[in-house]
């Protein structure tokens, strides 16, 4: 879908938080986790929309892995409903909203590491017989699915570029590759949804990219992505819609760079930066109120250059 | 094993069909038809062998229910006198084995005539059947203690051994609930407890501080106990400098294991489930080295003959009394220690986040290195004040009461001292006072099953924190 | 020194039933550990669950074979009753919980109120409830020499018993092996990598897990069964001594690979009886008495233990990477 088609389907939605959205495949409502006194996750209204990427930033301790384990039945909230193609998914463990069609990944990458990568893969597979524990003891009864399932597995590794490392063990493979493993073996469930936590996080920049290109396929064959982040510039260049988390609660939604210019948002980023600091007088001294003012309007200024730089690529396109 | 965290969804009803199951299991045992000692006519043949007898009281009538132990060959086996005082064990090999009679089956006011001649050894003939005799002497003693003793002779795995009450008919059944009953075993568990906490500090601040459930806690107990009875019996001297000595010694066992074993395990990164099972030989490795010095009888620290006092109904041994009194005075003493001094707050900083403590400058090394000394030292003193308390102790002492200790740590949460002390308590209270109501050879079957259930219920235990899992 | 009769003792350790036994509860315990990560303490409570079900049965005059069928069945029933509330729970505390619920049940077993069912702490009286093994027996009776071994044919400690005994320890053997190869293994070595991977891959973890722990512990069940029948069935004679040899055994030969147990339970078993009878021939027993010969060879067990995690945790057939020391 083109940026233009894009922004139409978004263009009548609100810019506020837990906006309404044309075509939602996840909704959620009132959504609430505390840990002892602390409130991890008080979600009002959050819905995602179908066939596009959204992402999820936040500062550190916002709650958006903690949402991330609720939604997909990783912990139990203290009380929220949500529902996945209209089907209700609170209250399911983590296997059966897996089984329903959402899949996650991790922050700290899960690949298995003393399985070879093709093993990895098969182990992705729904639907294979020899998974039960007496249909595995009459091979003929489930090697034809393997065989299926092994197709399917060396495709999606040809297409993240793994397949030359097909019989390593999980563990050889370098951050990166171990990122991308994780999400090729997710795809092997054939998910409509699928939920990416940091996927950037510990990958060398080079693969960054190629990462940000696999992100964008999925998305273009119809795949609803919602990802966790902290790198802007990878938010701002790959996100159809941002929500913006800040101490459990979602304080911002938009298009990329509506968002970065919300004063909720800036607040949110600045707000924490200041909390660390507290303790500390000479910190409420005018250099540093300055040098804020001047941060800040550093990037204001990035963004104007950005948006005029886009409008000149569309007025040339 | 840090966090107490548990996956996906809680199923209630399954807790409940297990709690029933357990409670039914152990009231099954409470309904059964009375306990007749059932003997085994042992037969002869091609493939057995029998080691046999029959024990008359002092006065010539037949001793029954006396209990007989059997071991060797890799073999253990039981028998139990019957109406005629007759036993008999079937074995099928030949060979040497040690024949034990369990002095605490007597009938009351019996002894043995030649107690040194207890356990003895026979050569058993595959074919052919074998007499051991232990002839009954006059009534001595009075029963010692007031409760049961936790070790036992001659089998190759911990046995609760039998209710030493006087005057009870069959001794394993509960008896009616009174109120002196009640009384008397509310204060069994009141001590026992208190000793039993001794040993589980110890256990609770070395998981806490290094991660590791340590299988082999039971037999610094025992270590202590074993010490004890060398000082005192086999080199004679005073019973308090023997006691002093044996925690002597298990402190240098605890310096000697994190300096020898458990540090440079740590250096090296090995991980906890690595360390568990290191801790389980090393207690298989102890236990039997114990058994290969000590035999698999039991022994007395102390011979004198213990004098009670009765305390409004509530019979209590002046050993007991004074045991309790130590026990109280070392468990304050580590209290005042880990509130009040430096040394102690940092202990529980480390025990609760040996991370955290260690960015804030805690020596965590050291700190580790105290606990090993000071928990094993706490677990001598309290094999030396157990086995004055039930008069006796052996070579798996500590191997019986190590999962009580386990129930204990585990309820009051692991890694927290006072938790170890509350756990001890409530456990020694569970196991003292099922006996009211469920046949006393099952009373650490009750403890055992109250450290499952709050596995279920609170994993984290009493005192311990529910940690956050993403 | 009589070597003769040493070597013999030691080789006649080789095939002896228990050593089959010891193996069938370590294939047992490799499925729940070697292969799912689980740290089950309590194989001993399995041995003697299914040896009280096999004895209590054909006591009453049932078959060999419903002997059998009733002894598995009670382990379905414990690990049902033991999977359910702590299979959620993180893999130590599983340790604690099965050592906790295997001396239950011992203490049960034991304990003078049940003497109407199992004995009490004498056991289950007399060679009653070998009869029914015994009827099963295809050789004719009698003894017979082979080489340096005398056995009864069918009675007790028999030829047929070890038949029997070996030949089911190949049929786990080929079972495991099977099993360790299918899709359904795939998913409990996933497991015992990490369960949230799996679980995030639309399977069933806890179900998978029990569904290790009920076969893991019908094998224990059955090895339970295979060592009393030469012997006699007595709740202290599998305890928790008895949980730890099968674990040293399993580690020592290898976990996680098919012969690991056979290996490990036949060396373990032929060596502790070579040390045994040197020591019993050359040690005057003025300075070593026979008990404490015993009590040496099981120091050795724990110090084997020991050394084996310390520095080959894999064992003799393990592989490196593959290495299994996990928890979940």
């Amino acid at each position: 879908m083109s940026a233009d088609a894009t922004r139409s389907v978004f263009s009548d939605v609100e810019r506020v938080p837990g906006a309404r959205k044309p075509d939602p495949i996840l909704v959620a409502d009132g959504v609430h986790r505390a840990f002892g006194g602390m409130v991890a996750v008080d979600v009002d209204h959050l819905e995602v929309q179908r066939g596009k990427i959204t992402a999820l930033i936040g500062p550190n301790g916002a709650g958006k892995t903690t949402l991330f384990n609720l939604l997909t039945g990783f912990d139990k909230p203290d009380k929220g409903e949500w529902s996945f193609n209209g089907r209700s998914l609170a209250g399911l463990p983590a296997g059966k909203v897996a089984k329903a069609g959402m899949v996650r990944t991790f922050q700290l990458t899960k690949a298995l590491s003393r399985m070879t990568v093709i093993e990895n893969m098969r182990l992705g597979a729904p639907r294979q017989p020899g998974e039960n524990l007496f249909t595995a003891l009459v091979p003929p009864l489930w090697r034809p699915r393997e065989a299926e399932i092994t197709e399917q597995a060396e495709s999606l590794l040809r297409r993240f570029k793994l397949d030359a490392k097909r019989d390593d063990f999980a563990g050889s493979l370098s951050g990166g590759q171990r990122k991308l493993l994780e999400m090729a073996r997710a795809l092997m469930n054939g998910p409509e949804m699928i939920m990416l936590d940091e996927p950037m996080a510990g990958v060398n920049p080079a693969l960054t990219q190629s990462l940000l290109g696999h992100i964008q396929a999925l998305r273009d064959d119809g795949m609803t992505v919602l990802f966790v982040e902290h790198d802007m510039h990878m938010v701002r260049h790959i996100s159809d819609w941002v929500v913006v988390m800040a101490e459990g609660r979602i304080v911002a939604e938009g298009p990329p760079d509506d968002v970065m210019r919300d004063q909720a948002v800036i607040d949110a980023y600045l707000g924490a930066h200041h909390d660390t600091d507290l303790g500390d007088d000479a910190l409420l001294s005018d250099e540093v109120a300055e040098q804020l003012e001047a941060e800040a309007a550093e990037e204001d200024a990035e963004r104007a250059e950005e948006a005029t730089r886009r409008e000149d690529e569309e007025g040339r396109a | 094993m840090r966090s107490a965290v548990v996956h996906g969804v809680r199923p209630a009803r399954a807790r409940a069909a297990l709690v029933t199951l357990m409670l039914a299991l152990l009231l099954c045992a409470w309904w059964a038809p009375p306990a007749t000692a059932a003997a085994a006519e042992c037969v002869p043949d091609s493939e057995t062998a029998c080691i046999s007898g029959r024990i008359r009281t002092a006065a010539g009538d037949p001793a029954t229910g006396v209990r007989i132990v059997v071991e060797g060959q890799g073999f253990a086996g039981e028998a139990t006198t019957d109406a005629d005082g007759r036993w008999s064990v079937a074995v099928s090999e030949d060979g040497e084995y040690t024949v034990t009679l369990d002095t605490e089956s007597l009938p009351p006011g019996e002894t043995l005539r030649n107690p040194q001649d207890n356990p003895r050894t026979v050569t058993a003939d595959v074919g052919a059947s074998t007499a051991a005799l232990f002839p009954l002497g006059s009534a001595s003693s009075p029963s010692p203690g007031t409760s049961e003793s936790p070790s036992d002779p001659g089998t190759t795995s911990p046995d609760p051994g039998v209710d030493v009450e006087p005057g009870a008919e069959d001794s394993s059944r509960p008896g009616a609930i009174t109120f002196p009953r009640v009384a008397q075993q509310f204060t069994s568990g009141i001590i026992f407890g208190l000793l039993l906490a001794l040993a589980s500090v110890g256990l609770s601040l070395i998981y806490g501080t290094t991660g590791l459930s340590s299988f082999s806690h039971g037999e610094q107990v025992t270590l202590g106990a074993l010490a004890a009875y060398v000082f005192a019996q086999l080199m004679d001297l005073p019973l308090l400098v023997a006691g002093i000595l044996a925690v002597v010694v298990g402190a240098l066992s605890g310096y000697a294991q994190d300096a020898g074993i458990w540090k440079p395990l740590r250096k090296r990164g090995m991980g906890p489930v690595q360390l568990m099972i290191i801790t389980i030989g090393l207690s298989m490795a102890l236990q039997y080295t114990f058994q290969f010095f000590f035999g698999g009888g039991r022994l007395r620290i102390s011979i004198a003959t213990p004098t009670s006092i009765n305390v409004g109904g509530v019979i209590i041994a002046h050993q007991s009394l004074l045991s309790t009194a130590i026990a109280a005075l070392a468990l304050g003493g580590v209290a005042f220690f880990l509130q009040r001094t430096w040394t102690g707050r940092a202990t529980r900083a480390v025990a609760d986040n040996p991370a955290l403590a260690a960015a804030s400058g805690i020596n965590v090394e050291r700190i580790i290195r105290l606990v090993w000394i000071v928990g094993a030292g706490l677990a001598a003193l309290g094999g030396v004040l157990i086995g004055l308390y039930f008069n006796v102790t052996s070579w798996n002492m500590g191997g019986t009461i190590l999962l009580l200790m386990f129930a204990a740590v585990t309820l009051g949460g692991l890694g927290t001292a006072f938790g170890a002390l509350v756990g001890s308590i409530v456990i020694g209270l569970v196991s003292e006072m099922s006996s009211l109501v469920i046949p006393s050879d099952l009373r650490y079957a009750g403890a055992l099953v109250i450290l499952i259930l709050v596995l279920l219920v609170r994993p984290q235990g009493i005192l311990g924190r529910a940690e956050r899992i993403g | 020194m009589d070597w003769t009769s040493i070597l013999a003792n030691v080789a006649g350790e080789l095939f002896h039933p228990v050593t089959a036994a010891y193996v069938i509860a370590a294939i047992g315990l490799n499925v729940h550990f070697g292969l799912t990560g689980l740290l089950n303490m309590g194989q001993a409570g399995f041995m003697l669950i299914g040896a009280y079900g096999f004895a209590i049965t054909t006591l009453a005059g049932n078959s060999a074979l419903t002997g059998f069928l009733v002894g598995m069945a009670a382990a379905v029933l414990f690990a049902l009753l033991l999977g359910m509330p702590t299979l959620r729970l993180r893999g130590d505390y599983l340790a604690i919980v099965t050592i906790a619920a295997a001396e239950i049940v011992r203490l049960i077993g034991r304990s003078t109120s049940m003497t109407w069912l199992t004995g009490g702490n004498a056991g289950i009286a007399g060679d009653g409830f070998k009869n029914a093994f015994h009827a099963t027996c295809l050789l004719p009776e009698g003894d017979t020499t082979v080489l340096f071994w005398t056995y009864s044919n069918c009675y007790s400690n028999s030829w047929w018993l070890r038949i029997v005994a070996w030949v089911l320890v190949a049929l786990l053997c080929l079972l495991v092996w099977r099993l360790m190869r299918s899709p359904w293994g795939r998913v409990l070595k996933g497991i015992r990598e990490d369960e949230d991977a799996v679980r995030s891959l639309g399977k069933s973890v806890y179900s998978y897990k029990m569904q290790s722990l009920i076969l893991g512990g019908c094998m224990g069940a059955l090895g339970g069964i295979v060592f009393v029948l030469p012997q006699a069935v007595q709740a202290d004679s599998m305890g928790r001594p008895t949980t730890f040899f099968v674990w040293t055994l399993l580690l020592l030969g290898g976990a996680a690979t098919v012969f690991g147990p056979v290996l490990g339970s036949m060396l373990l078993w032929s060596s502790l009886m070579l040390i045994k009878s040197v020591m019993r021939d050359v040690i005057p027993a003025t300075v070593l008495r026979t008990e404490q010969i015993e009590s040496f060879s099981f120091v050795v067990v724990g110090v084997t233990l020991m050394m084996l995690i310390i520095f080959r945790p894999q064992g003799i057939l393990g592989d490196k990477k593959e290495l299994s020391i996990n928890v979940r």
